[in-house]
């Protein structure tokens, strides 16, 4: 199966042609030829996942090319590269789609744009798991972008309220500057690589070398200003939250899930350049690791004050984001992808609970909540396994995963990193209490009457559980299995990464501040501990105010645009106006006055003239020649002999 | 007695004849000043006749003779249609072919 | 010689005042007297150029049949008798500018293509050379003359007679 996975993207894209064209004919508008494709894809991973599990050790790559076209010696072409972090991928992608695909019936149902939106989540679909085959950076960024668009489509899937189509545009144009950075770093690397765009032959050459330190440090730094974009780092995470606008399961699947780790996973590919780039051997710091914990702290302090319970999840979101871009900078690359694993499933989970919540309740606030637990139980649960997997609460997914981050960061000498790490266990813990307490505590603050949500809303959330619950033991010591299955190998290249030990001291540090956390907040809100503390201290207050306007970024965004955009826009107005409309307008006065001149002086008079004077010249010589004409026979006499005589003499004269 | 006597009489005649042609009003004076035309061109012939010693000339004056005389008679003819036409034979007044 | 210079010297002056006057004169009668009086000339110059049959032939006809004839018709166009008032018309010093022109380029070619040529006494030639030109060597001509009359004679009928 390994060999045909080019199917995997194949039947997504398939579907979304099939929808398009005939979804609104189709008995359930187009839903059910989704979820089939996803199955078939589903299957195909599976089948491709277990394929690759059992082969013998060292496992070999399955690299498959078909080159479209060649010019200059450059090979343009499609292929897919499949190995552990490629199968791991693709079967997260798909059984999340998956799952997502049942949740929509349920969710989406009776939607303006019911189809519409099935058609989309299928492409999306495809265009991830293209951007997961890929063997070469060009294919690697076509998948990028089309995602990206697929984002911007659904972001805005109720455009005609202008906050949707804003944060749309939003999203789209904070991605699209973080492409600049991921443009020129693939064509920097491409030239370094020697005109090629194989990403193993990329990974090979600069783990042996054959490319320069210093160009590898460009072409990383751009490529992380991509991923900074995609996978929203600070300070080009701000359209993440934003991003809420769109419907929950887009939210579960391209925010949470998939799309964004588009850039944790690109990093993760070409970790030979990323390792030798940004020299992370050497441990201390690098601008990977920085950007990573910058983001673990601020996205993690901004989930406290948000009352849109999808914004806390979106915040949260960007800071495991965080967490994962920070393993990657510490060298801790099989922790991050295995952390990548583990919180695609408990944050679908989550925003897919989150939409229960808000389809029982017709509102994303969580003042409009409380008391949940009584009208959902299933949603309570299942939002409350989340939630502790999300804490890293032992034994749960996010525990293990967790603990792998904080391990290399202590490992690898990164000590800063740590100390980030376990700050931010500690905050996600307590938020999440925070969230839960807000929401399933207390008494119910709505006007409605919530329900439980119908079976293909309520299915995916069950069985999302389990994988949140037991995934993490994939990778527990002594079982250790996900570390053989996916690991960074590059033909021809000795292993560098180091996989270290268990540490049962840090487990139980970690454990210990994930469980502070959650004390903490329960206090604050079960006991009323620390309450009002933030309007008795000026300075908790100001930081509580910093908080809520989101560190003022968006305002220094906007000036930034404003300030750049508005005077180059003027001036290029400026431009047109004056300098392209006035040679236009000049070449046509021109035009009109030498045509003026024409008209007046060569037609007027020039050409009229002489026709005019031809007229006239022969009717001044006709009434002349008039007077010879009398009728008179002594006149024409006269004229004869004048003649006559004349000639006579001339003759006379001339012989 | 000189050639160039009775030739240069018969130019004079000749020129005056046409003066009376082209000047004269009245279509029987015209008549009369061709005759006078006619005239100085015999005396021309006659006097070319006897520059040679030749009967030549008197031939030729007689046929011009012959010629005038006929010249008159029909011109006359045609007149006198005018004058009964018109009422009037000022040459002037015939000018139905102006313009 | 000098007698037919002097003859030829008056028949000249007399001629010319008189062909002169023919052209100028406002009377039309006195127009036929004055042409008369050129054509009497004529035959006189005719004589002295030994001429007899044509001068008296000239007598005949002229004289004494187109002189008469454009009396006939001066008198049928109810031409006025006596003086009239204006008988030239508006052309008058163009015409005499012609006439003078033709005048003088004759002149220049005649004194200067004859300028020395003597006619001498012509011998007198008798009647009867005359009509043996006439009836041997030009009877063709004289024939073809006699039917011009004719038909000018038959014309002219045509022409004047009330219909």
């Amino acid at each position: 199966m390994m060999k045909n996975a080019w199917l995997i993207p194949l039947i997504p894209a398939v579907s979304f042609f099939v929808i398009l064209f005939f979804g609104k004919k189709l008995p359930r508008k187009g839903s059910e030829v989704g979820i089939a494709a996803l199955t078939a894809s589903f299957v195909i991973s599976l089948l491709a996942a277990l394929e690759w599990i059992g082969e013998s050790v060292p496992r070999h790559a399955v690299h498959r090319h078909f080159t479209w076209f060649e010019i200059g010696g450059v090979d343009i072409g499609a292929g897919i590269f499949i190995d552990g972090l490629a199968v791991m991928m693709l079967v997260v992608v798909t059984f999340i789609s998956l799952m997502v695909h049942v949740y929509s019936t349920g969710y989406m149902h009776g939607d303006r744009r019911y189809t519409y939106f099935f058609a989309a989540l299928s492409l999306f679909t495809s265009a991830m798991l293209l951007l997961v085959v890929a063997d070469n950076t060009l294919q690697l960024m076509i998948g990028w972008e089309l995602v990206g668009l697929c984002s911007f489509m659904l972001i805005g899937h109720w455009w005609e309220e202008g906050v949707n189509s804003g944060a749309a545009i939003k999203a789209f144009i904070t991605t699209r500057t973080g492409d600049i950075g991921l443009m020129t770093g693939i064509i920097v690397l491409f030239f370094a690589a020697g005109r090629n765009f194989g990403i193993e032959h990329l990974n090979h050459e600069a783990l042996t070398g054959a490319i320069g330190h210093g160009t590898l440090l460009v072409g990383a730094s751009l490529l992380f200003l991509g991923v900074m974009g995609k996978s929203a780092q600070f300070p080009l995470h701000v359209w993440l939250p934003d991003a809420m606008a769109g419907p929950t399961p887009v939210s579960a699947l391209i925010h949470a899930a998939t799309m964004v780790v588009a850039g944790v996973y690109l990093v993760a590919r070409l970790y030979g350049v990323f390792f030798t780039g940004f020299s992370i051997e050497v441990g201390g710091t690098n601008l990977v690791a920085i950007i990573g914990a910058i983001t673990v702290i601020i996205a993690a302090l901004l989930a406290f004050v948000q009352d849109d319970v999808k914004k806390v999840l979106a915040y949260s979101t960007v800071s495991q984001l965080g967490y994962m871009v920070m393993a990657l900078g510490v060298g801790a690359w099989t922790a991050a992808v295995f952390h990548l694993f583990t919180h695609a499933f408990f944050k679908a989970l989550l925003f897919l609970g989150s939409g229960s919540l808000i389809h029982a309740v017709h509102s994303n606030n969580m003042s409009e909540m409380g008391g949940m637990r009584k009208f959902m139980p299933t949603t309570f649960w299942t939002f409350m396994v989340g939630s502790v997997a999300l804490a890293g609460i032992f034994p749960l997914a996010g525990f293990w995963s967790k603990d792998e981050i904080l391990l290399g960061a202590s490992e690898n000498g990164f000590p800063l990193m740590l100390a980030v790490g376990l700050a931010g266990a500690f905050m996600t813990a307590a938020y999440m209490t925070r969230a839960c307490y807000l929401i399933f505590a207390g008494e119910y603050r709505g006007h409605g009457h919530p329900h439980e949500s119908p079976p293909s809303m309520a299915w995916p959330l069950r069985i999302l559980a389990v994988p949140a619950v037991l995934a993490g033991l994939l990778n527990a010591p002594g079982i250790l299995l996900f570390n053989g299955w996916v690991e960074f190998h590059v033909e021809g290249v000795d292993h560098f990464l180091h996989h270290h030990d268990f540490n049962p001291m840090l487990a139980v540090l970690s454990l210990g501040i994930a469980v502070l956390g959650i004390a903490a907040a329960s206090a604050y809100y079960f006991r009323g501990a620390f309450n009002g503390l933030s309007q008795r201290v000026p300075l908790l207050a100001t930081g509580h105010r910093v908080l809520v306007n989101k560190y003022y970024l968006d305002d220094l965004f906007l000036a930034i645009i404003r300030g750049i955009q508005y005077p180059i826009a003027r001036a290029a107005y400026w431009i047109n106006q004056n300098v392209l409309d006035g040679v236009v307008n000049g070449v046509g006065k021109g035009a009109q006055r030498s045509a003026q001149v024409v008209y007046d002086v060569i037609d007027q008079r020039v050409i009229d003239g002489a026709v005019n004077g031809a007229g006239l010249s022969a009717e001044e010589g006709g009434s002349i020649l008039r007077y010879l004409q009398t009728g008179r026979v002594q006149q024409y006499a006269a004229m004869l002999f004048g003649a006559v005589a004349v000639l006579a003499m001339g003759l006379v004269a001339l012989t | 007695m000189y050639l160039n006597q009775f030739l240069l009489l018969a130019a004079v005649l000749f020129s005056l004849g046409v003066y009376g042609v082209l000047a004269r009003k009245n279509a029987v004076l015209v008549l009369m000043s061709i005759e006078l035309m006619l005239n100085a061109v015999n005396i021309n012939l006659i006097a070319f006749g006897a520059f040679h010693d030749n009967v030549l000339g008197q031939v030729f004056t007689l046929f011009v003779i012959t010629v005038a005389a006929a010249e008159v008679g029909v011109g006359l003819a045609i007149v006198l249609l005018i004058f009964r036409n018109r009422a009037d034979i000022d040459l002037d007044e015939l000018d139905l072919m102006k313009g | 010689m000098v007698a037919q210079n002097v003859v030829f010297g008056i028949l000249a002056v007399v001629m010319v005042t008189a062909a002169f006057r023919l052209v100028t004169t406002q009377n039309v009668v006195r127009a036929a007297l004055f042409l008369a009086i050129v054509l009497s000339g004529v035959a006189a110059i005719y004589i002295l150029l030994a001429a007899e049959f044509v001068a008296w032939v000239q007598v005949l006809v002229y004289i004494g049949a187109v002189v008469v004839l454009l009396l006939f018709g001066v008198m049928l166009t109810r031409a006025p008798i006596g003086r009239l008032g204006d008988l030239d018309n508006d052309q008058r010093i163009l015409s005499a500018l012609v006439a003078l022109f033709l005048l003088g380029a004759m002149g220049a070619v005649l004194l200067d293509a004859f300028g020395d040529d003597k006619v001498g006494t012509p011998a007198i030639r008798r009647t009867a050379e005359v009509s043996d030109s006439l009836f041997g060597t030009f009877v063709i001509p004289f024939e073809v003359a006699s039917v011009l009359l004719l038909s000018a004679l038959v014309g002219a009928v045509a022409l004047a007679r009330r219909d």
